[in-house]
C-alpha cells in the first residue's frame, strides 16, 4: 500500500483504488507485485509534485482479521494512532 | 519578565506575516518540499508520523499565565487537547496542519510567544535553571543574559544556514541544574576574584549519537564580551563544521576532533578582531534587560517554618509533598513549587488543555502569574507564599499534579519516542508508564532516593539517556523493540555519560530490570549514598550481574 502525509494537513493518508487519497486504511489500495508497486508509487509521485500530498512510500501490509494492517510497528502506529493514547484516533 | 517593546513585536508581527505568505505559496505549488522545509523548520514545524509537529519556544523556561492560557487555547482549537512540555523547556502539538499555523502563530505572537528557531540549523531556544533569579544558591538570574543572547541569535542573517543546530544553556547557580555541560555552548556564572559576576564558558557538549562532555573554552568572561565572544565561537563553527554529514555536523565533533586548545585559539583570534567593536553589551543594556526580570513585590513576611511543621505533621501526604516538590526560596516566607507532570502511568510532560489553563489560575492565584517550565518536564511556579502552600497542594492534589516524586525514580524524563516521533526507533512512553506503574510505593521511592531514570526512542537521545542515573535507549533488531540501558550519567556540575550496562532488553523485561537494580543498590549502598555515588563508588559489575545473571551467582 502507498502511505503518505496529505501537504495541507499532514493527516496520514492512503492511495485507495480511485487514485485518490483516503485517510483510512481500510479503504487503501492492496498493491501485487512490483510492477504495480512502480507504477502507483510514481502517480505518488506526481501528486507530490503536484502538492496535495508529501513523502509517499510504498509499505507492506498483512491482512489480520480482514484489516490491512501494516506489517511494520512506525506506519502501524501512523496508520490507527499512538499506543499510548488510544482515545486519540479520533479527532 | 521581557516584555516585546516596539521593536519585538513588529518583528514577530512581520515573521508571521512572511511565512504566511510562504505557506501559501507552498500550498499552490511555488515551492517544492525541499525549499520549503527549511523555512518552516525555522518556524518550528515538523512533519512527523501522525501530522505537522509544532515546536513553541519558552524562551529559557518562563511563562506568564496568559501565555499558559494561550497555549491552553491552541491545543483546543488546533490540536487534540493537550500539548508536551520538552527537555529543553518548549512546548510541542502533534497534530498541526500547515495550512492553520500562520493562525496558530500570529495567535501565539499576540501573546509574545514565538516558534521561531525552535528547530532548524539555528540558535536554538537558550535554556536556563527553571528556578532563575528565586534560588537561594544563585549568584545572578541568568536570563537577562539568555535573554541578551535571544536578541542577538534571532534571524541572525550570519547564522541562519549553520551545519547544524546550536544549543546554548545558562546556570546562574553552582548547583546546574540546566545540563550546560551537555550543550553546544554552555555558561556557567562565576565570580572573579574581584568579586564581579561573569561566565565560565563551555563548548562542544552534546548528545546524540556521540555524546560528549563540553569542555571549558574560557574560565571567566565578562558579561559585557558575551556576545562577541559567543559569535566567534558560532563563526569558526560556521566556518570549519562539517556540512557532508548530518551525523558529524555539531560543534562537538569538531572541537573533540582538533582539541579544545586548537578550537580556543581559532576563537581567540576571531574575538581579537571584534572584541572591543560593536557587540560589546553595554552595562546600561543589561541594567535595561535586567529591569524587566525583577522579582515581583513581595509582601515582607517571616519565615512560615512554624507553621509549614504543623501542617506537616498533621498530614502525611502535604508532609511527604513538602519535603520532596517544595524547594527554598531566597525570600523569606516564600517557597518555590514544583508541579508534576509525573503521575503514575502518565506520559511524561504531557499536560492536557484543562490542566493548562487550571495551572494559569494558580499562578495567577499563588504566584505572580508566572509559570516556569523545567527541562525535566515538570512545571514550576516559583514565589509561593509558604502560609498558602497547603491550600495550593490541596487543589493541586485534585487536579493529579502533586504527585510527590520530585528527582525520583517514577520522576522520568522521556521523549515522545515511535508513538509520536518519526525518527525513533522505539516507544519510549510505555516504558517510562511501566516502570512508573511498578514504582507507586510513595515510601519505597523516598527510600530510594535520588535518582534519575531518561528515556530515549533513538540515539537522537531527546530524552538525555546518557545523563540519566539510569538511561533507557530504545533500539530496533529485526523489527523487534528492545531497549538498553546506561548507568552513571548526570547531568549537573559533575556531568557524566552513562555506561553501557548490557545487550538490550525486552519491552517486558524492563521494569523488573529497574527493580533488580534498585534493589543491588539498597543492599550494597553506604550511608544513604544515592544511587549516583554507591555506582560511582562499586562500578558496573554488580548491577550486570543483577541484571543479566553471572556463572558465580547461584540460580
Amino acid at each position: 500500500m502507498i502511505i503518505a502525509n496529505r501537504l495541507a494537513d499532514g493527516v496520514v493518508v492512503f492511495l485507495d483504488p480511485g487514485e485518490k487519497w483516503d485517510p483510512s486504511i481500510d479503504s487503501g489500495q492492496l498493491i501485487d507485485g512490483d510492477t504495480e508497486a512502480e507504477r502507483l508509487l510514481a502517480v505518488a509521485k506526481r501528486h507530490e509534485a503536484e502538492c496535495r500530498v508529501v513523502d509517499p512510500t510504498l509499505i507492506e501490509v498483512e491482512i489480520q482479521n480482514g484489516q490491512p494492517r501494516p506489517t511494520a510497528m512506525r506506519e502501524a502506529i501512523r496508520a490507527f494512532g499512538p499506543t499510548v493514547r488510544t482515545d486519540l484516533t479520533e479527532v | 519578565m521581557y516584555r516585546y517593546d516596539e521593536f519585538d513585536a513588529r518583528f514577530v508581527n512581520e515573521r508571521v506575516a512572511q511565512f504566511r505568505r510562504q505557506v501559501k505559496r507552498r500550498l499552490a505549488g511555488e515551492l517544492t518540499e525541499d525549499q520549503f522545509r527549511p523555512l518552516r523548520l525555522m518556524n518550528g514545524l515538523y512533519l512527523q508520523l501522525h501530522a505537522y509537529m509544532l515546536r513553541v519556544n519558552v524562551p529559557y523556561g518562563t511563562l506568564s499565565s496568559k501565555q499558559m492560557r494561550k497555549f491552553a487555547h491552541i491545543a483546543r482549537t488546533y490540536d487534540r487537547n493537550f500539548g508536551h512540555f520538552t527537555t529543553r523547556q518548549n512546548i510541542q502539538y502533534n497534530w498541526i496542519k500547515l495550512e492553520e499555523t500562520p493562525d496558530i502563530l500570529q495567535h501565539l505572537a499576540d501573546v509574545e510567544v514565538t516558534a521561531i528557531q525552535s528547530s532548524g540549523n539555528c540558535v536554538r531556544n537558550i535554556t536556563a535553571d527553571q528556578y532563575a533569579g528565586r534560588a537561594k544558591d544563585e549568584l545572578a538570574d541568568p536570563r537577562v543574559y539568555c535573554e541578551v543572547l535571544r536578541q542577538y541569535s534571532f534571524l541572525h542573517p550570519e547564522f541562519s544556514y549553520l551545519p547544524r543546530k546550536f544549543k546554548i544553556a545558562v546556570t546562574g547557580s553552582p548547583n546546574d541544574r540546566a545540563a550546560v555541560a551537555v550543550h553546544d555552548i554552555g555558561l556557567r556564572m562565576h565570580k572573579n576574584q574581584q568579586g564581579e559576576i561573569g561566565f565560565e564558558v563551555l563548548v562542544g557538549g552534546g548528545l546524540g549519537r556521540t555524546p560528549y562532555i563540553g569542555q571549558t573554552i574560557r574560565k571567566w568572561l565578562a558579561p559585557e564580551h558575551l556576545l562577541s565572544y559567543v559569535e566567534a565561537i558560532l563563526r569558526v563553527y560556521n566556518m570549519l563544521g562539517r556540512r557532508d554529514n548530518i551525523h558529524k555536523a555539531r560543534i562537538k565533533i569538531i572541537v573533540n576532533q582538533m582539541g579544545i586548545d586548537k578550537y580556543r585559539e581559532l576563537v581567540d583570534k576571531e574575538w581579537e578582531a571584534t572584541k572591543d567593536g560593536a557587540l560589546k553589551v553595554p552595562e546600561e543594556e543589561i541594567r535595561r534587560i535586567n529591569a524587566y526580570f525583577a522579582p515581583p513585590q513581595y509582601e515582607r513576611l517571616g519565615d512560615a517554618t512554624d507553621l509549614l511543621q504543623r501542617q506537616r505533621a498533621a498530614d502525611r501526604a502535604f508532609d511527604r509533598w513538602a519535603r520532596g516538590n517544595v524547594v527554598e526560596h531566597k525570600v523569606p516566607g516564600y517557597a518555590i513549587v514544583n508541579v508534576s507532570l509525573k503521575a503514575p502511568g502518565k506520559a511524561p510532560g504531557d499536560i492536557t488543555a484543562d490542566k493548562m489553563d487550571a495551572v494559569a489560575d494558580l499562578a495567577d492565584r499563588y504566584s505572580f502569574g508566572e509559570i516556569r517550565v523545567s527541562h525535566r518536564q515538570n512545571l514550576v511556579l516559583v514565589d509561593v507564599k509558604q502560609a498558602d502552600l497547603h491550600a495550593l497542594w490541596r487543589e493541586l492534589t485534585a487536579l493529579e499534579l502533586a504527585t510527590p516524586n520530585l528527582g525520583l525514580l517514577s520522576d522520568i524524563i522521556c521523549c515522545p519516542g515511535l508513538d509520536f516521533c518519526s525518527l525513533a526507533n522505539a516507544r519510549s512512553i510505555p516504558i517510562a508508564q511501566d516502570i512508573s506503574q511498578a514504582f507507586t510505593d510513595l515510601d519505597e521511592l523516598q527510600k530510594i532516593g535520588q535518582f534519575t531514570i531518561n528515556i530515549s526512542g533513538c540515539m537522537n537521545a531527546c530524552g538525555h539517556h546518557h545523563v540519566g542515573h539510569i538511561g533507557i535507549l530504545g533500539v530496533d533488531k529485526r523489527g523487534e523493540e528492545f531497549f538498553q540501558l546506561t548507568l552513571g550519567g548526570s547531568s549537573d556540575q559533575h556531568a557524566s555519560l552513562g555506561d553501557r550496562l548490557g545487550p538490550g532488553l525486552p519491552q517486558a523485561d524492563v521494569p523488573a530490570a529497574i527493580r533488580k537494580i534498585v534493589d543491588t543498590y539498597l543492599v550494597i549502598r553506604q550511608h544513604n549514598e544515592r544511587f549516583l555515588d554507591t555506582y560511582r563508588r562499586v562500578g558496573i559489575e554488580p548491577f550486570k550481574g543483577a541484571v543479566y545473571g553471572s556463572e558465580t551467582q547461584a540460580a
